[in-house]
């Protein structure tokens, strides 16, 4: 007896509406004990999306749908908190994961290898180690940088001096033993990249967690941002109040400058209206979708980031092939929690239409960026977004703002956060 | 094989008793709309509402217990740091239909992730 689309339609029909916490357990297992699956999905990329997708994939459909991830690294590490390393009341450590308990718990497959290619008439797609085939491909890659007009910046010894650390790792660890390093009095010098880019009010927090190791450790110094951006583009109003009050004097911001040279050697960064040096240089590229995006054609000629049809997250390039987490073009920030509701989203437009289900028509979630402005104290911007039929786009609902003022307590509900992403995400 | 067959007809039977008991079908055109939403949630609240820490467990609350809450963080008569926003941008058959998922949770306490020193060959 094999579990055929009929029994399939007829078990998730029903336990769909009911949430799958009540689906019994051995109605899981021999979901899981029969073959062959109705499908199978190759997610390129484990990070946030990608391992959401996978894990919620295999939840959804009782285990019915094969899942494959392919991820280029062996360990998770988070972006969201890395900016406390740079503070120093985190460590690189605290933030690194395995993807061990993610596997085992849900039966998802994993090889540990780069997609170099898709074939989207063959459904298959192209590792180093050798080709696989799908019924549905997800691409997940997060972001990649634009060197085009930093092309100094492009090579692994440029970014040794002048690290990026927008992918949480050892640029990271890098960038704090700069700053360790740095003598009393000196010159921090970060930019903030054309918007979108990923994280947008993560520039602004990691200059409150410079200015707190460096009032902590360093008054005299200093911190200048260029900001390619025309204003403060998240928490506006509140970055420029704890800037203020927690860390008079050290912050210099500087609206409407893009970097357009850099000289690697002496640190020294060129804008349209300045020159600064620096003693510690922090540039973060102009970002777009990940290399693979664009190799597979989800980006059209001008634009680097991918469109993609909000119910079910399927390119609307490229059929068969869904695009998620901060390589969608999306008008919403580009943050963790977006990567992952958009993932869940996306795996259940799936293994409805696996089953022969329509996907839901009316997606609803939530957005929240936490901001930490101390080694505590934290803000938020939150939103709920809803899809409007008419525009075909999520747009924002109503009661989304951002904090009255940083608090202590929302410090805690942060880190409570990041606690519960990376426990839901990697278990 | 007859013994498979049976384990279908009584999971179906188990599930459809029970989903006649949340009537959460009705609550939606779509009934993966509610479920998807409620994933939502897990990011601050933990999968199917069991957070790591015990501080805003929703798996297994009581209904009006919910609805209270929810409508209360809606109105805007409980202060709160954050869920107002959460609260506000949903619709009342939203609230109801999350209300019949988190009671139907089994509250557990899962234990945070431990995390791991970072390999001397990470990449970035
Ligand atoms: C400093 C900083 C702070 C942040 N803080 C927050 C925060 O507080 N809250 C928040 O919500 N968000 C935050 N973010 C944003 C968040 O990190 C991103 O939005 C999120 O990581 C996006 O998830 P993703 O899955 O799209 O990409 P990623 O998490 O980057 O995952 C992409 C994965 O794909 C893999 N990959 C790429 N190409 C290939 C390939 N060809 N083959 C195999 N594998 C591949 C990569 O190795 C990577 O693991 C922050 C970001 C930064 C930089
Ligand atoms: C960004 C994090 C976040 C998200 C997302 C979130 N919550 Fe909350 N929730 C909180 C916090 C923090 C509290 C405590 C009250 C406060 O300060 O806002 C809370 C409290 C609650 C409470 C009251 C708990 C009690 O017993 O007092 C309920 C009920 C609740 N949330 C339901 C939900 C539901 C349902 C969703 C999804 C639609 C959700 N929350 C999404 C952070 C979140």
């Amino acid at each position: 007896m094999q579990i055929n689309r009929r029994d399939f339609v007829k078990l998730t029909g029903v336990s769909l509406g009911l949430g799958l916490g009540l689906a019994n357990a051995s109605l899981s297992a021999f979901a899981r004990a029969t073959k062959p699956p109705i499908g199978r999905v190759v997610i390129i990329g484990g990070g946030y999306a990608g391992a959401t997708a996978a894990k919620y994939l295999r939840l959804w459909s009782l285990g019915a749908i094969e899942v494959i991830v392919v991820e280029a690294h062996q360990q998770f590490v988070s972006c969201p908190l890395s900016n406390l390393v740079l503070g120093g009341s985190k460590s690189i450590n605290d933030l690194t994961f395995g993807y061990d308990a993610l596997k085992a718990n849900h039966g998802i497959q994993w090889v540990h290898d780069t997609v170099t290619a898709v074939d989207p008439d063959a459904k298959k797609i192209t590792m180093l180690r050798g080709d696989l085939s799908y019924d549905r491909l997800i691409v997940a890659p997060g972001v990649d940088f634009i060197y085009d007009d930093l092309p100094m910046l492009a090579s692994a010894e440029a970014q040794q001096q002048i690290p990026h650390a927008w992918k949480a790792g050892w640029q990271t660890v890098n960038l704090r033993k700069q700053l360790e390093a740095m003598p009393e009095g000196g010159v921090f010098v970060m930019n903030v990249p054309k918007a979108p880019y990923r994280c947008p009010p993560g520039p602004y927090e990691r200059v409150c967690q410079v200015a707190s190791y460096l009032k902590a450790h360093k008054p005299r110094s200093k911190i200048i941002v260029l900001d390619a951006n025309a204003e403060i583009i998240s928490k506006k109003g509140l970055f420029i109040k704890a800037w203020a009050n927690l860390y008079p004097g050290i912050v210099d911001y500087r609206p409407d400058s893009t970097v357009t040279n850099v000289d690697v050697a002496t640190k020294t960064v060129t804008t349209d209206f300045d020159k600064v040096s620096a003693d510690v240089l922090n540039i973060i590229p102009p970002q777009q979708a990940g290399k693979i995006a664009k190799i597979a054609n989800l980006t059209e000629k001008d634009y680097p980031w991918c469109e993609a049809n909000f119910l079910t997250y399927e390119s609307k390039l490229v059929k068969n092939v869904h695009v998620l987490g901060d390589s969608v073009a999306a008008g919403l920030p580009k943050s963790a929690h977006m990567a992952t509701n958009q993932a869940k989203v996306c795996a259940n437009a799936i293994v409805q239409l696996m089953a022969g289900l329509a996907p839901d028509s009316a997606p609803v979630f939530a957005n929240t960026c936490y901001s930490f402005v101390t080694d505590k104290t934290a803000m938020h911007v939150a939103n709920v977004y809803r899809y409007d039929a008419a525009k075909k786009i999520m747009i924002s609902a109503e009661g989304g703002g951002v904090s009255s003022a940083p608090s202590d307590k929302e410090g805690e509900y942060a880190a409570s956060w990041a606690q519960n992403i990376w426990t839901d995400v990697l278990t | 094989m007859k013994k498979i067959i049976t384990m279908i007809g009584l999971a179906t039977l188990l599930i459809t008793s029970v989903a006649r008991a949340t009537e959460v079908f009705v609550l939606s055109a779509n009934p993966s709309h509610i479920h998807v939403l409620a994933a939502s949630c897990a990011t601050c609240h933990g999968t199917n509402g069991n957070g790591v820490d015990q501080t805003k467990p929703l798996a297994g609350i009581g209904k009006t217990d919910f609805l209270t809450k929810m409508l209360a963080f809606k109105s805007g008569e409980r202060k709160a740091t954050v869920m107002h926003r959460h609260a506000k941008g949903l619709n009342a058959q939203e609230i109801e239909g999350l209300a019949a998922y988190f009671s139907a949770q089994i509250p557990r306490q899962p234990s945070a992730l431990p995390s791991q020193v970072l390999n001397k060959n990470h990449a970035n």
